[in-house]
């Protein structure tokens, strides 16, 4: 609650207005003036007021692999799937069990299509695709035994981001943003990001992946753009400088506040101060957006050409959102579902991505931002060890996440699957327990963050009994 | 909407009641029962600790969780108060805690005796005396202000009044002619006079269409992965046809559910079955049948739930209901009056029924029957022609039998001289056949082939029949469509599925059957049907169908809903602070005959819905939430008004009812993470592009970005109380959004248009998009913003020139660059006011 009468406020806020130039309009944090009550309009302060557990991580780089990536092609090691490679799937692991396009077709063992190799000081295996990634796996947990309650891209990906199949609910950035606020002055506290594969299978992600559901519409993902506006309708029309679009935004700042003094609706002042903040992302935001100011060097890190619209540019903007304080980061990168040639897609897919998580990963370590920034890569699901054509089929019974950063242990691999990779069997994890570890260290009890909607204390964590993965925190 | 201001209101309440009122269990105790005790001891028999439940007295006695009258005695109250935690209730890990009132409110009830009562809106709504209808809403709110001492602020002024009828019964701004003449109306039957003018305007059902759509999640596109389009359109206009013709709302609701069903289903009846098929479908190439099965059986009965209901039947999806008596097994049950449509479980739909005029069913019979009579002729034309055939039989054979070596050889060449792959795949097995030995269909099929080898012979007659074809087809793809509900010729199998897990099919089979513990209609043993559910759903005995309808009715005029949960009438939504009020607005629904119109008379004739917006902050701080309703409630307006209102401002706006759905401007690319496949946007040009927001494409996955912006819904799920948020892309959208500036752009020429200087046309503007007359500050602002872009634009033309090419309309001709765009800045200023975009 405001600790100021409202109509100190709005005097407060009028004279901020008054005492300005049409000129002056950008350099001023309106939200400083209008005090707590329009900050949290802005997104500024969250639902927690005090953290029940010590904070760990300040914010989340969520890397989304859109297609489900295979982890036997990825992150988990199966000799006896190479050994078993062209014999018939043994029954005693399929037997009763639903499968997505092989049900009822004949199951046939099919081998890693690319040779494992030794990385970090554990001398962990995962896949030689990925030498950069193996190059900082001892800053990374690699989760083997994750599972998932989905097999079809749409309600796996709503899972993974909302813990639940149902269309409506919050994504975990506005959970997140929700809860702890943010500390961008300038910039949502959730932005999103996309980039596309070079092989064709790039699928749809639903806007809903980031939608707010039922929290309010403040806490939903912004999407920045690589091409065209950065946010949508960013750009002032042609012909409008930013001192004219000042001078309106200024102009109706002053009626706005003007008429408040008759009709007494705080959503005036609320209007004001948005106004405000999206004159002012008009130029953070591009601001964001060119690297050009970057040294050379760490573009030559990442592997990217500034604009290219690349993961690994991504990852660069991912990066400077994180200095800038945006509280939740989520890249999607497309074009991971191999059910055919799944040998030259991952290859492809390694590519395009191996650089670029060791880059995101280096380049925060070395700002000393490693530590308060939690890396998730996760797809939706895992993909079969039985072959489809030359592919895998979706599985969700097995996958491989990994996280970095934010108070994980580096260089363990938690968990396993079966010898043929099938299903996850020691230290078995769901998705639930994913989001309950992420929360936990952003300070957060998940059993106890709940919002109530349509009765429930519904949670991001939903009503499973799940728990953070303790063995992976250090 | 959170649950808070709820609470705020209850604690606040509290002393009072400790100190008057006996306790009543739906007022007082089932709120801290359900919210804190239920999710373990109540209907949920699968999560129920100690075998203990609270929902029912009789089984709370039995289990002896109190002795009535005896607090003291009574395991209940005792646990609230003891500091062990294992043995305090809640317990620790719950997470609930409850208030030093909420505890002793537990023991006063107790020591009162225990009492509980019926969850409020599961027993029929009875009809409180209160005068007659005109009186009656006034009658019931007046008496509760008394009781709470509020004073109910005065009349809002006649411009407000104007404004505030024309945007919730239109959904447009009134001119500020349509406000003069109002304001100089002084017959006591002004208002009403109005408000029959607009319940008779053909945008009326436009306004109360919105509502309804989003509630039954009407879209342009599927919903899953692809979000691909489907045919459904007519379906909204059938909407709004619905409310301009005040169709009872027990028919709407049995055409919808059932329309296929009726004794006398027509065009119309079936267009509204489409509410059956408006749910989300995929057409994902993984995706399995049954999982998909049981998504838009849930899909369904959490939308019959939302819609008329109010029962969140979604939780008991995998479980019975936390909070209110609605089990797994009605869930399922509820799904099986679902179980007969025809439609298949994954992939593309049907294109969907013809909607026609019988105008156009006529042109279509005369185009079908050209076709006939060309085929006709060819028929005849080719009987002539027999020797000429047999000869060209010899022909193909001799060439079939020129390349002996095999019949696939054979086909090869046959289909090289045809021109129709398909007949010369098929033809050269023909030709080997004897002639005695081959079927009817063979010999039309060789006839054809031999016809397409040579296209010289009967060249006019073929062509004819080409020409009349096309003509149809045409004609016939331009005809609307819309899905539609058909019945299944064999009726799907609904089982009971453990945990809610489609691949788990050990449940036992459910036919349908109605929620147990609501009112059941008579049906001598005979299985129910869609028709029978959608009888029901609107029967006299129905206690929550007309509440929950007037309920949302209720929340469009005023703000919030009576039962502020408009999705929730349930254990878990608000007992209505003045639920006599529901309940006489319920009663008088049914007894007028499901009158809609006559509803929504009676609230905006009301003295409550006529009161001013701005209030005493005394007032403001006795009811901050104004659930007393001594004052009207401001609200910005809903997404498609945000659009219309501007568009109507401008005079851009083409206020044409119905169609096929439009396509306004939108950034490139915002569809770039579409796929199968791959989409282009491309915006409509004429007259689409000004159309209402109603009327725009609603991509489930992808809504257009400036409704979204402004909490439209995606209609993925019912919906059945928007957010209104007050975000930063409200402003980028008002302010860049090449729709807005166009419309600010057409604002300014009209203001340029008009005679006079610069404040009288300022003042006119000023008046055209709030239809009151400017203060000297305010004139003083818009004054400044003119000359300070005039100065900007006269030293930069081609910056005016760049920022005049916005839209597709071309500016009028003979205006100075430099004016019109130095105007565009005023009048998207005007644009873009808090006041421009709320409802006072």
């Amino acid at each position: 609650m405001s600790p100021l009468p409202p109509e100190l406020q709005a005097a407060l806020t009028r004279r901020a207005f008054l005492g300005r130039t049409t000129q002056g309009v950008g350099g001023l944090a309106l939200a400083s003036l209008l005090g707590p009550s329009a900050l949290a309009a802005s997104g500024a302060t969250g639902a927690l007021s005090r953290l029940p557990l010590p904070q760990k991580a300040k914010r989340v780089i969520w890397l989304s692999m859109a297609g489900g990536p295979s982890h036997l092609e990825t992150f988990d090691p199966k000799p006896k799937l190479t050994a078993m490679h062209g014999q018939p799937m043994p029954e005693s692991f399929t037997k009763g069990q639903q499968l997505a396009q092989l049900q009822g077709q004949k199951l046939t063992c099919f081998g890693p299509q690319h040779k494992f190799a030794k990385f970090g000081r554990n001398q962990t295996e995962i896949c030689e695709l990925f030498p950069q990634i193996g190059s900082v796996l001892d800053d990374i947990c690699l989760i083997r035994s994750m599972t998932t309650d989905a097999i079809n891209h749409d309600p796996a990906h709503m899972f993974m981001n909302t813990g639940s199949q149902i269309a409506g609910r919050p994504s975990m950035g506005s959970w997140v943003t929700y809860g702890l606020g943010t500390e961008a002055t300038d910039l949502p506290g959730f932005v999103v990001l996309t980039s596309l594969g070079k092989g064709g299978q790039n699928q749809p992600i639903a806007a809903r992946q980031w939608s707010s559901g039922f929290l309010p519409s403040k806490h939903q993902g912004v999407q920045l753009r690589s091409k065209g506006d950065p946010v949508l309708y960013l750009s002032n029309p042609p012909g409008v400088s930013r001192d004219a679009q000042g001078g309106d935004v200024d102009a109706i700042a002053k009626l706005n506040l003007h008429r408040e003094r008759f009709v007494a609706d705080p959503e005036v002042a609320t209007r004001v101060a948005q106004y405000e903040m999206a004159f002012k992302m008009q130029a953070s935001v591009p601001q964001l957006m060119d690297v050009k100011g970057e040294d050379p060097k760490t573009l030559e890190l990442y592997g990217c050409q500034p604009g290219d619209g690349s993961f690994a540019s991504n990852c660069l903007l991912a990066r400077r959102l994180a200095e800038r304080g945006v509280r939740f980061i989520q890249l999607y990168h497309k074009d991971w579902d191999h059910h055919g040639g799944v040998k030259d897609g991952v290859a492809f897919k390694a590519a395009e991505i191996d650089r670029a998580c060791m880059a995101l990963i280096t380049d925060l370590k070395r700002r000393g931002m490693l530590d308060s920034t939690l890396i998730v890569w996760a797809g939706e699901f895992g993909r079969t060890p039985m072959s489809q054509g030359n592919g895998r089929d979706h599985h969700n019974k097995a996958m491989t996440v990994w996280m970095a950063g934010g108070g994980i242990r580096g260089g363990l691999v938690h968990g396993s699957t079966d010898e043929l990779g099938y299903a996850a069997v020691d230290k078995v994890a769901t998705v639930h327990d994913l989001h309950a570890t992420m929360l936990h260290q952003l300070g957060i009890a998940h059993d106890a963050f709940s919002v109530k909607f349509q009765g429930l204390d519904a949670k991001l964590t939903g009503v499973e009994p799940c728990k953070p993965i303790k063995e992976i925190i250090a | 909407m959170s649950a808070r201001p709820a609470l705020t209101l209850l604690c606040a309440a509290v002393p009072a009641l400790l100190a008057a009122e006996p306790v009543e269990f739906n007022r007082d105790i089932r709120p801290i029962l359900s919210d804190n005790c239920f999710a373990c001891h109540g209907h949920d028999a699968s999560h129920r600790k100690a075998k203990l439940r609270l929902d029912v007295r009789e089984a709370a006695l039995a289990k002896e969780a109190f002795v009535p009258g005896k607090p003291e005695a009574s395991e209940l109250v005792k646990r609230l108060f003891l500091t062990d935690p294992d043995e305090v209730m809640p317990p620790p890990d719950s997470h609930k805690t409850l208030t030093a009132e909420q505890k002793e409110l537990l023991r006063r009830w107790v020591a009162e005796g225990a009492k509980y009562q019926n969850h409020w809106s599961y027993d029929a709504p009875v009809k409180p005396a209160a005068g007659a209808p005109a009186e009656a809403i006034d009658a019931l709110v007046e008496a509760r202000l008394r009781t709470k001492g509020l004073r109910p602020v005065a009349e809002a002024d006649r411009r407000t009044l104007a404004r505030r009828l024309h945007l919730d019964l239109l959904g447009l701004p009134p001119t500020p002619e349509e406000v003069d003449a109002f304001v100089a109306d002084k017959s006591p039957d002004a208002y009403a006079r109005l408000v029959e003018r607009l319940l008779a305007s053909p945008h009326y059902g436009e306004r109360m269409a919105q509502g309804w759509l989003d509630v039954v999640r009407y879209a342009d596109t599927i919903g899953y992965h692809s979000d691909t389009p489907r045919n459904v359109w007519p379906y909204r206009d059938y909407v709004i046809r619905s409310f301009n013709q005040n169709k009872r709302f027990d028919r709407f609701t049995l055409e919808q559910v059932a329309g296929d069903l009726l004794p006398d289903a027509d065009i119309e009846a079936k267009v509204g079955s489409g509410f059956n098929r408006l749910l989300l479908t995929t057409e994902e190439g993984g995706a399995q049948a049954k999982d998909y099965q049981q998504r838009m059986l849930n899909d369904r009965v959490r939308a019959v739930g939302a819609a008329w209901l109010g029962q969140t039947t979604g939780c008991a999806q995998c479980h019975d209901h936390k909070f209110d008596p609605f089990t797994q097994r009605d869930f399922f049950s509820l799904g099986a009056f679902f179980a007969d449509i025809h439609e298949p479980d994954i992939g593309r739909r049907e294109e969907g029924m013809l909607v026609v005029t019988p105008a156009d069913e006529r042109r279509l019979a005369e185009l079908a029957a050209a076709v006939t009579l060309a085929k006709q002729t060819l028929e005849q034309a080719v009987g002539g022609l027999s020797a000429q055939l047999d000869a060209w039989e010899k022909e193909a054979a001799e060439d079939l039998a020129a390349t002996p070596a095999t019949a696939a050889k054979g086909k090869a060449k046959a289909k090289a001289k045809s021109p129709d792959a398909a007949l010369a795949a098929k033809a050269p097995a023909i030709l080997q056949k004897p002639a005695a030995k081959r079927t009817a269909a063979e010999k039309t099929l060789l006839r054809d082939f031999l016809l397409s080898m040579h296209p010289e012979a009967l060249k006019a007659e073929r062509a004819a029949v080409a020409a009349t074809q096309r003509e149809h087809d045409a004609f016939r793809a331009g005809l609307p469509k819309s899905l539609v509900t058909t019945k299944a010729a064999t009726v799907r199998t609904v089982r009971i599925l453990p945990r809610g897990n489609w691949m788990d099919e050990s449940g036992e089979i459910v036919k349908a059957a109605f929620p147990h513990y609501l009112p059941q209609p008579k049906l001598d043993g005979r299985t129910p049907n869609r028709l029978d559910l959608a009888r029901w759903l609107v029967s006299r005995e129905n206690p929550l169908t007309a509440r929950v309808t007037m309920n949302r009715l209720w929340m469009q005029f005023f703000g919030t809903a009576l039962s502020k949960n408009p999705g929730d009438l349930g254990a878990q939504g608000e007992l209505p602070p003045n639920q006599a009020l529901l309940d006489w607005l319920a009663m008088e629904f049914m007894d007028s005959g499901w009158d809609v119109k006559h509803m929504v008379r009676l609230m905006v004739t009301s003295r409550a819905y006529r009161r001013a917006s701005a209030a005493p902050a005394e007032l403001t701080a006795a009811d901050p939430y104004n659930r007393e309703l001594a004052r009207q409630s401001p609200a910005r307006l809903d997404a498609e008004l945000v659009r219309d209102n501007a568009l109507a401002i401008a005079g851009l706006l083409v206020p044409k009812v119905g169609g096929p759905s439009v396509k306004p401007y939108q950034p490139d690319r915002y569809w770039e993470n579409l796929n199968f496949p791959v989409r282009d946007y491309v915006a409509d040009k004429g007259e689409s592009q000004y159309r209402r927001g109603l009327y725009v494409w609603w991509q489930r996955t992808f809504l257009h970005p400036s409704l979204l912006a402004f909490d439209a819904p995606s209609r993925e799920e019912a919906c059945t109380d928007r957010t209104r948020s007050n975000i930063p892309q409200q402003a980028l959208v008002l302010l860049n959004d090449p729709t807005y500036v166009e419309a600010a752009r057409a604002f300014a020429a009209r203001a340029l248009a008009e005679p006079g200087d610069d404040d009288r046309r300022l003042t006119w503007a000023w008046r055209r998009a709030l239809q009151r007359t400017p203060e000297a500050a305010e004139l003083a602002t818009l004054r400044q913003v003119l000359t300070e872009r005039r100065k900007t634009y006269q030293g930069d033309p081609a910056a005016a020139q760049a920022f005049l090419k916005v839209g597709l309309t071309p500016p009028p001709a003979g205006l100075a660059p430099a004016e019109l765009a130095a105007w565009t800045h005023v009048t998207r200023v005007l644009l873009n006011l808090h006041e421009t975009i709320t409802r006072e």
